[in-house]
């Protein structure tokens, strides 16, 4: 017998007489937050991340601003700004990404009650490594990207995609419980609410 | 280990001794505990500030339920949905066949080593042992297992394995055991943890930067849409996930949420119940292959190894909806005391004592029967679990077991007791169940004439204050 027919058939046993509809109760929701994009704002500092707040005009600005000096920054296809230093993603190797100082997307959702930008790493966005191997990432969220909670972003996403929640620069607190902004993924997290 | 207990740990009140005289561990789990247990204890305040955290909980373990008691069906679904996706499905009865699974696509493709993001389910099959059997160096990338597997150490607790570890003896592994993996640490490293995470930083980055192969674990694994979830904090993960041309993830068979909506209250209850935090820093999720983004050979292992026992176990069955999130660890009082080594497994702590003997089976092994004996049954640890577990329930449930099966599968009078007081407990099914237990346990183990057991192993007469009151009133006896 194949392990996957054995696996399933100790499974079948296993819940022989067991009823196989189970009700599950309903998730609860939040009461809305009265300003839900300024709830966004302060969770997502709470992580320690840079959050600044523009208007469309002034969109290009705030991105050259949170970029240092000479930067070199990856940007994925069908991003909606133009970004000083811009290298664009031609299918760079790892390694060509670690030599490059930050990168410029855009984002799917943002999750205002836990602070958690949503990726999902179509256009504006690109592919997964360009937004993790460089050390800076600057992220354009739009005001009206920004919902209340977990439950309001999932209807919002297609499983189809590969995803990344990012909820404040990468952290450890592995030694002694102190808390490290920045291990493997970008250690500076630059966040740009556009109204 | 390769049944998930360490080989060669003595059973459990032995080792808690050894564990209790060791001073630095008390202290570092005293302080990690306590430190996490207050970050969870404000976050559910703020949940039900504007929301409901038993709603949530209740939503959270009837998610994980309504997979397990239709455990078949969505899995040959998650199968058929991974498969569509463009990844290669495979299925493992145990730890032997898995590891052999894995060992075999690395060398498929030549690789002599892989990169590994922590997973439960890796250490409870011993996979890097038996690939490093094979020639394979599989590296840990999560700074904690990293520190534990160059100190060529155990993990003593699920979230922080290495809390047993102080700064300046994480500055010595560094020192003397980096540079012969790899990049060594640099000459001038301080116990500063921010120094030392860059260090890990980048002796690692050249690992990731070369991979071919990552190893990964999952969090969750949708049924309905063939997706995987891993939540991490450090980007080890994200690493392993993106980089490699090969991915192979081992997913235990009780992994399955039926639909994509079912991640719901599982996002919400995991980050606050483990870290305290409101999420992670980082949860990748992936449906197979993307083309263009991430690993083009996509593998996927299902994982038996006890679990059908388990899931087998009426009482014990829902133990299986355990998301590993280690809220049980850090309000047991029996852990923060003894530390997760004395728990002689990957799984330590009241989930520990629960899991391990319902995957291995009661009577085969000294250290694992010892496990069900390793609680206070005070309670904490149900009414922090997130997925409602009634971990005192199984415990005396599986005590019986345990009594049974030392005695050939007659019943003794111990054993009678503890299945009448398990009966008691299941039916209460709310909080406050642990003041229940001592009264119950007591009632049930007098009424059916244990007056010799209970004198023999020195029962006290039921508590005005039961343990939890106590616990609740003193926290946890501290000064
Ligand atoms: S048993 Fe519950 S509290 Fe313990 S690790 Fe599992 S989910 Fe968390």
């Amino acid at each position: 017998m194949s392990a996957r027919d054995d696996v399933l058939g100790r499974v079948r046993r296993a819940l022989e007489g067991v009823e196989p509809g189970y009700a599950v109760p309903p998730s609860p929701r939040i009461s809305p937050p009265a300003d839900v994009v300024g709830l966004f704002v302060e969770r997502v500092e709470d992580y320690r991340a840079t959050v600044v707040r523009c208007t469309p005009a002034d969109l290009t600005a705030r991105v050259a601003e949170a970029l240092p000096a000479g930067a070199r920054a990856v940007v994925p296809d069908g991003l909606g700004v133009t970004v000083p230093g811009a290298v664009a993603d031609t299918g760079l190797t790892a390694a060509e990404l670690d030599a490059i100082d930050a990168v410029v997307t855009e984002a799917r959702v943002g999750i205002a009650e836990t602070g958690t930008i949503v990726l999902d790493h179509g256009p504006g966005q690109g592919r997964r490594a360009i937004s993790l191997v460089p050390d800076l990432h600057v992220c354009i969220v739009r005001v009206d990207q920004v919902v209340p909670d977990v439950p309001d972003a999932l209807p919002l996403l297609d499983p189809a995609r590969p995803h990344t929640w990012i909820s404040g620069p990468s952290a450890t607190s592995d030694i002694e419980l102190s808390r490290v902004e920045g291990v493997h993924g970008p250690r500076t997290l630059h966040v740009i609410v556009v109204d | 280990m390769s049944g998930g207990t360490f080989v060669g740990m003595p059973a459990f009140p032995k080792a808690a001794q050894e564990a209790l005289g060791n001073a630095q561990l008390r202290h570092n789990l005293a302080h990690a505990t306590g430190t996490i247990r207050a970050k969870r204890l404000r976050l559910i305040d703020e949940v039900n500030a504007n929301s409901d955290w038993e709603a949530l909980r209740l939503a959270g373990a009837g998610v994980k339920e309504s997979a397990l008691v239709d455990l078949a069906t969505h899995l040959e679904r998650l199968e058929e949905t991974l498969t569509a996706n463009g990844a290669t499905v495979h299925w493992a009865r145990d730890a032997a066949e898995a590891n052999a699974i894995v060992a075999s696509i690395a060398k498929g493709h030549g690789v002599d080593e892989v990169v590994k993001v922590k997973s439960m389910v890796t250490q409870e099959i011993g996979l890097n042992e038996a690939l490093e059997a094979e020639g394979i160096a599989a590296w840990e990338t999560d700074l904690a297992e990293l520190i534990v597997q160059l100190g060529h150490d155990l993990p003593s607790h699920i979230l922080v394995p290495a809390i047993h570890r102080n700064r300046s003896e994480i500055r010595e592994i560094f020192l003397r055991e980096m540079a012969a993996v790899g990049r060594p640490a640099p000459d001038d490293l301080t116990d500063e943890p921010a120094v030392l995470a860059a260090a890990a930083r980048a002796h690692l980055r050249e690992k990731f930067l070369r991979a071919k192969v990552g190893v990964s674990g999952a969090n969750f694994a949708v049924a309905e849409t063939g997706t995987l979830v891993v939540v991490e904090s450090e980007g080890n993960g994200r690493m392993c996930l993106t980089l490699p041309e090969v991915l192979v993830s081992v997913v235990g068979i009780e992994k399955v949420v039926p639909t994509w909506e079912g991640l719901d209250p599982l996002l919400r209850l995991l980050p606050r119940s483990s870290t305290g935090e409101r999420m992670n820093p980082y949860t990748s999720t992936w449906s197979g292959i993307s083309p263009g983004d991430g690993p083009q050979e996509v593998h996927v292992v299902l994982l038996d190894n006890g679990r059908t026992n388990a899931l087998a176990d009426e009482v014990g069955r829902q133990a299986l909806r355990c998301i590993r999130c280690s809220a049980c660890l850090n309000v047991c009082p029996v852990y923060e005391r003894t530390g997760g080594h004395a728990y002689g497994s990957v799984y330590p702590g009241p989930i520990g004592a629960i899991l391990n003997p319902l995957l291995k089976g009661p009577g085969h092994d000294e250290q694992v029967d010892s496990l069900p004996y390793a609680s206070s049954l005070c309670g904490a640890c149900f009414e922090a679990c997130p997925v409602r577990i009634d971990i005192p329930s199984v415990l005396v449930d599986l005590r019986a077991q345990v009594v049974d099966a030392h005695r050939g599968g007659v019943p003794k009078v111990e054993a009678v007791a503890f299945k009448g007081a398990a009966v008691a407990l299941s039916d209460s099914r709310k909080l406050g169940l642990g003041e229940r237990f001592t009264r119950v346990g007591l009632r049930v183990a007098r009424r059916v004439g244990a007056s010799k057991w209970t004198s023999a192993r020195d029962l006290p007469p039921a508590p005005r204050e039961s343990f939890r009151q106590w616990w609740k009133r003193t926290d946890g006896g501290r000064p």
